[in-house]
């Protein structure tokens, strides 16, 4: 499976607030991170719940605290669904 | 499973939800039960002490452990617990401390760290400590150096995460028994230095 990221790229979260189950937390939406690794191919979970399978990449991305809050030094990582994603 | 829960309006609210899919043929009674008897019989903190045991006294285990999860989780009898997730390992240093959360639920790997706390469970912990994570650490009497780098790990997708904390100062001549004796299940979440 093509992958649209890659190591090293900056990614933003999209803005989206979708009506049904999504695995996009509000505290990163909108906001800018950096991809650490492709960590696997999986179906969609906001199609998946409809009965559609739709595997794509997932990425591991970090987002830096001040990025996030506004402040603060920590990062906050977490898996991110390629249609999740849009280049920053 | 007890008494005290099966009361809970929650309770109601999985029985019919357990109703609903056994009706849909998708499972049995007994089937959920052979599940939840095998996880609940097995799953324990003690698990996951024995790999950071291994880890801390072979290096190679160790690298095994931090490169692929599942499979240093099988070497140890646990595929079995560990097959329905991607087992991410992430390791403390003097310089990073790890800590995990699932913010959208309460996701992590119970096999291996038995039943998640009430406290993991709570919406406290997984709105705080992606937001505040030295502050809520200082809580559970963990106070790390001004410098040390932290990294909150939100298990929102497939993948489980398990802290390898950093072996004690006189981890030497321990044998596997004594190590794992000294790690505990939030050390493991990443709430304590070990």
């Amino acid at each position: 499976m093509t992958t649209r990221f890659a190591a090293g790229d900056r990614v933003r979260a999209r803005p989206a607030d979708p009506d049904g189950h999504t695995r996009l937390p509000r505290y990163v939406r909108g906001h800018v991170g950096e991809v650490l690794e492709v960590r696997a191919t999986w179906a969609l979970p906001d199609e998946a719940v409809r009965g559609v399978s739709r595997p794509e990449p997932v990425y591991t991305v970090r987002f830096g605290a001040a990025e996030l809050w506004g402040s603060g030094l920590h990062s906050v990582i977490l898996d991110l669904w390629e249609s999740y994603l849009e280049k920053a | 499973m007890s008494g005290g829960h099966a009361e809970l309006p929650v309770a109601a609210r999985v029985r019919a939800l357990e109703e609903r899919v056994i009706a849909a043929g998708l499972t049995t009674d007994a089937e959920l039960e052979e599940i939840l008897a095998g996880v609940y019989a097995s799953a324990s903190p003690v698990n996951g002490a024995r790999m950071i045991a291994r880890a801390w006294a072979d290096p190679a285990y160790r690298d095994r452990l931090l490169a692929d999860g599942n499979a240093a989780a099988a070497e140890l009898g646990f595929a079995a617990g560990v097959r329905g997730y991607l087992l991410k390992v992430v390791e403390n240093t003097p310089r990073v401390h790890n800590v995990i959360v699932c913010t959208l639920c309460s996701c992590y790997p119970t096999s291996l760290l038995g039943p998640s706390p009430t406290w993991y469970k709570s919406f406290a912990y997984r709105s705080r400590v992606v937001r505040e994570p030295r502050a809520v650490l200082a809580e559970f009497g963990l106070e790390l150096p001004e410098d040390t780098e932290i990294r909150v790990w939100d298990a929102n997708s497939e993948t489980r995460y398990l802290v390898l904390p950093l072996p004690p100062p006189s981890a030497d001549g321990l044998d596997s028994d004594a190590l794992a004796a000294l790690v505990s299940r939030n050390g493991l979440i990443g709430t304590a230095a070990r």
